[in-house]
């Protein structure tokens, strides 16, 4: 039994980024599906700062020192792509029209409550950033965490213990050991990672969780 | 009399900010920030002003110097902490010696275009159900929870622009725009540098990313990005 590496999650995550999708991705390994989104899929992503349409990192000769994304790197533009205000860019969110957002998270709870901007007894200064507007506005929610933590706590739990980010908006969840969907009826597996049985993922799960009946070897290649 | 919003430099520029007031700063990380206007801040040396700012300053930042040079007295922001290890505003902060108001990104911006829009208030289904949420106003429309906020004002806004004209009239490039247009229509007086200021003629109709009656002031002054 192999736990899949932050790389494989975020390529599984990015293997469902639909053509013709438009999508904001959080930061750290969300932001690395973008790398590993199948070529023949036409998909605009966006960012909080105004862009709608990002095109590969900029290199050297390509570097524009007032295209960055959040997060800090010189970013350049695809093909028609759209430049705006933060207002223009909460605006697309929080109205609904982004068809999806992949998160980061700490927690999410089996009625799809998302833990994802601050820890508990962190000695840090909070962040929040856009991760609110995101959860509440997108028509899809998918997260991308670690099965559990590194002391092997659940992190899909039955009630977030960590301060809320949105309640009842996740859709998805993407794990190393799982791809899950949070349903009306709490979390159901989809995908489970090979060796893996619906028991063994209910003992790292802190909420009742179940397989589709069609439920599938989770699989991701090898990324160098 | 001809409108004409150029000033000399930027200690003209800044005469009337005093102790005491609120700053907005445009800019999402160095894009759009007004990094020598800052400078003359600092150099002005106005305390206890409360610094209105989508993120509060990385180590090495010119906002962090605001701080290091102990003028700010609340930060209303939505990211208050930095990537690179703990910030002078959050040592400040765990001190007890800033304040913190942390609004989500979107909400941050609403409320700054609320106040250029004179509404007072709005509702916003953002941090329901959260602990930025807990206390505020609730109310339901058609089925779902919202929360009321309130418009954010400044006394002073500082921007960085590409372009401008005499007429205050600004051009973006980039993703420098992201909080500066909204700042502008908030603020009571809106200082802009500029990397271009047109020597005569004006920035084409199309182009103008915000109209020159909401800045007051606008001088050419060196990109000073780190």
């Amino acid at each position: 039994m192999k736990l899949l590496d932050r790389k494989q999650m975020a390529w599984r995550a990015a293997q469902d980024i639909a053509d013709g999708m438009y999508v904001n991705l959080g930061l750290g390994m969300p932001m690395t599906a973008a790398n590993y989104t199948p070529r023949d899929r036409d998909v605009f992503y966006q960012t909080e700062n105004g862009i709608l349409g990002l095109g590969p990192s900029a290199t050297t000769e390509t570097k524009d020192l007032d295209l960055v994304a959040p997060g800090g790197t010189f970013v350049t533009l695809r093909e028609g792509a759209a430049l705006f205000t933060s207002v223009d860019a909460f605006a697309m969110m929080r109205g609904g029209h982004l068809d999806l957002t992949l998160l980061g998270g700490y927690q999410v709870s089996a009625s799809g409550d998302l833990a994802n901007w601050d820890t508990v007894g962190s000695d840090r200064a909070p962040l929040i950033g856009g991760a609110m507007d995101l959860a509440v506005g997108a028509k899809q929610v998918w997260v991308i965490m670690d099965h559990t933590t590194r002391d092997g706590e659940p992190r899909l739990v039955k009630i977030c213990t960590y301060p809320l980010t949105a309640t009842g908006t996740v859709n998805r969840v993407y794990t190393n050991m799982a791809v899950v969907d949070v349903t009306a009826e709490g979390f159901v597996a989809r995908e489970i990672i090979d060796g893996m049985s619906v028991a063994d993922l209910q003992a790292a799960t802190g909420a009742p969780i179940v397989a589709t009946s069609n439920c599938r070897v989770l699989t991701a290649p090898t990324i160098a | 009399m001809a409108v004409d919003k150029r000033v000399k430099d930027a200690t003209a520029a800044l005469e009337g900010v005093a102790d005491g007031m609120r700053v907005m700063v445009s800019g999402f990380g160095d894009a759009g920030m007004p990094n020598a206007l800052i400078d003359a801040l600092i150099e002005r040396g106005p305390k206890d002003l409360t610094l209105i700012v989508t993120g509060a300053g990385m180590n090495g930042s010119r906002l962090a110097m605001l701080f290091e040079a102990k003028m700010i007295a609340k930060v209303i922001c939505s990211a208050a902490r930095g990537r690179d290890g703990l910030t002078e505003m959050e040592r400040q902060w765990k001190a007890g010696k800033v304040e913190l108001e942390l609004v989500p990104q979107g909400t941050f911006a609403e409320r700054i275009r609320a106040a250029g829009a004179g509404i007072p208030a709005f509702f916003t289904p953002v941090s329901y159900g959260t602990p930025i949420g807990a206390g505020k106003d609730v109310r339901e429309f058609e089925g779902r929870k919202y929360v009321m906020e309130h418009w954010l004002k400044g006394d002073v806004a500082l921007l960085r622009a590409e372009r401008g004209d005499r007429f205050g009239n600004l051009q973006y490039h980039g993703a420098q725009a992201n909080f500066g247009p909204a700042m502008a229509t908030a603020a009571t007086l809106t200082v802009v540098e500029v990397k271009d200021l047109l020597a005569e003629g004006a920035i084409p109709p199309q182009q103008v990313g915000t109209p020159g009656i909401y800045v007051n002031h606008i001088l050419a002054l060196p990109d000073l990005r780190r």
